[in-house]
């Protein structure tokens, strides 16, 4: 199983929980487990077109999804992916 | 009444009231702070502002600090527009300025930003200041925390230069080196506000914080005699305060401050070592800004995931500016070329925004006679380590003290 880490902005999604434990081969067909489970997290997660919607940050294991292959990155069991508000830092 | 009345969503319009909060829960789109303009119509005037202080709190109707609170104030802002007439003269603009704002209290336009966000969170009950900072935020938290009396934690990347360490630590905050860059450190920030009761200045309060960079542009528009330049020049990192300036000329113009309807060109500037944006802005898509892994002397803009990249490129081109990108070797010799004619000693940063600059000048962008403003962000002496030492310098000599060697070794 890899594990969801779920921001405050969510939790109200996934009745209050921090982590979500979700089946997955790949982070697209994981955000598909964590949607079933807690419907309304693919709208979140992702625009129209099914990319990643531009004020979200996805990292797998500390590396973020986009430096990487997307929603194709492998995943596997005791991976932690964390969803973080894209929107900070700088000036 | 107060004037700020609320926080709304950039990207969707749903408000919230006002907190320590920066994401909108609907679509994850940045908040605003929103102020009562009705309110702001009647007081603001360019009479009042002349009245008040010598600083950047001459704005203070513009900002989100009601008139109740007493603020964290070191002098900041109210730097000098200089009129560059030697570096205009070799660039082909004759009505070229410079906005100085390493003349700051802690020698960055930092202290704008974070005399606001400390200033607000002391008046919302906060007793713990933080950030996540690639130096030159840092080193203003620190010093500002310390004016006011406030616990600090800094989070800064473990290889920060160590010119800007040592003038962090003096104040004698809290410093967490993380193990990774920029990026790494604003994850994890991000993540900690859940667990902390902090204000972070550019996460949870980063509405109120991004406000205080207006005044970059109030002022410019103020020492211009209440006029808008043609084109301004701004270093992209996040891009936040880019943002901003777009929204200050918009305000000078609103609010009366400034004659016509006229905005300006905004030019973004980034090195080529971190240039998300920029790759962007020339791309087919410059609403996509992919990040990158930032690898560039221009340590204080290295942001390789910038939040607000998208709304650079929408302001660059809706106002008819540009986001150009500089080499390296270019950066450093914008900051000799600036020192060498106009006397101004500004960090790498400083040298992305005149790299690009001259990049531009010399590329035929400007007739001449455009009123042209750089801002300069950062003062030299915090990343003099980049400029060879002065052993390596062309003009230096080594002498006995005696007349003779020197008759013998100095060309007059």
């Amino acid at each position: 199983m890899a594990q969801f880490r779920i921001p405050g902005p969510l939790r109200r999604l996934s009745d209050g929980e921090v982590t979500v434990d979700v089946e997955a081969h790949d982070l697209a067909s994981a955000i598909e487990a964590l949607d079933a489970r807690y419907p309304g997290f693919r709208d979140r997660l992702l625009d129209e077109n099914g990319d990643l919607r531009q004020f979200v940050n996805v990292y797998l294991n500390d590396e973020d999804v986009r430096l990487g292959s997307g929603l194709q990155a492998k995943v596997g069991d005791m991976d932690e992916i964390s969803i973080v508000p894209a929107v900070a830092g700088g000036t | 009444m107060p004037k700020v009345i609320g926080l709304r969503c950039r990207e969707c319009g749903a408000e919230y009231e006002l907190q320590a909060t920066h994401v909108c829960e609907m679509c994850f789109g940045p908040l605003d702070a929103v102020y009562d303009r009705a309110a702001l119509k009647k007081v603001v005037s360019r009479q009042r502002i002349e009245q008040g202080p010598k600083s950047m709190w001459r704005y203070r109707d513009l900002l989100p600090i009601e008139d109740s609170v007493n603020v964290v104030t070191l002098g900041e802002g109210l730097t000098p527009l200089v009129k560059a007439d030697r570096l205009g003269a070799e660039l082909g603009l004759r009505n070229l300025y410079l906005k100085n704002d390493s003349m700051n209290p802690t020698n960055s336009f930092k202290d704008r930003v974070v005399s606001v966000a400390i200033s607000w969170a002391r008046a919302h009950g906060f007793e713990t200041i933080a950030c996540a900072s690639t130096g030159n935020l840092a080193n203003a938290v620190a010093a500002y925390a310390a004016r006011a009396g406030l616990e600090c934690f800094v989070f800064i990347p473990v290889d920060l230069e160590p010119a800007k360490v040592a003038s962090i630590s003096v104040f004698d905050p809290n410093v967490v080196a993380v193990r990774g860059n920029y990026d790494d450190v604003n994850r994890l920030c991000s993540q900690l506000i859940e667990s902390t009761p902090w204000a972070f200045c550019n996460i949870n309060i980063r509405p109120f914080y991004a406000e205080g960079s207006k005044t970059l542009t109030f002022e410019t528009a103020e020492q211009l005699g209440w006029e808008l330049p043609d084109e301004i020049i701004i270093p992209i990192a996040s891009g936040c305060q880019f943002v901003r300036h777009r929204q200050a000329a918009g305000e000078l113009l609103e609010f009366g401050l400034v004659r016509g309807d006229r905005v300006p060109a905004f030019t973004g500037a980034q090195a080529l070592g971190c240039a998300p944006v920029y790759n962007a802005f020339h791309s087919d898509t410059p609403d996509r800004v992919l990040p990158v892994k930032p690898d560039t002397i221009a340590r204080s803009i290295a942001i390789g995931n910038p939040s607000d990249g998208v709304y650079v490129n929408r302001i660059a081109r809706d106002t008819g500016g540009v986001v150009e990108a500089v080499t390296e070797d270019e950066i450093v010799d914008a900051m000799r070329l600036l020192a060498r004619t106009e006397g101004i000693f500004t960090e790498t940063a400083g040298g992305v925004t005149i790299g690009v600059l001259a990049k531009l000048a010399r590329a035929g962008r400007w007739r001449g006679d455009e009123v042209v403003v750089a801002y300069v962000t950062g003062h030299g002496l915090k990343t003099a380590d980049v400029l060879a030492s002065a052993n390596g310098h062309a003009r230096r000599v080594e002498i006995e003290p005696t007349m003779k060697s020197f008759r013998e070794k100095v060309t007059i």
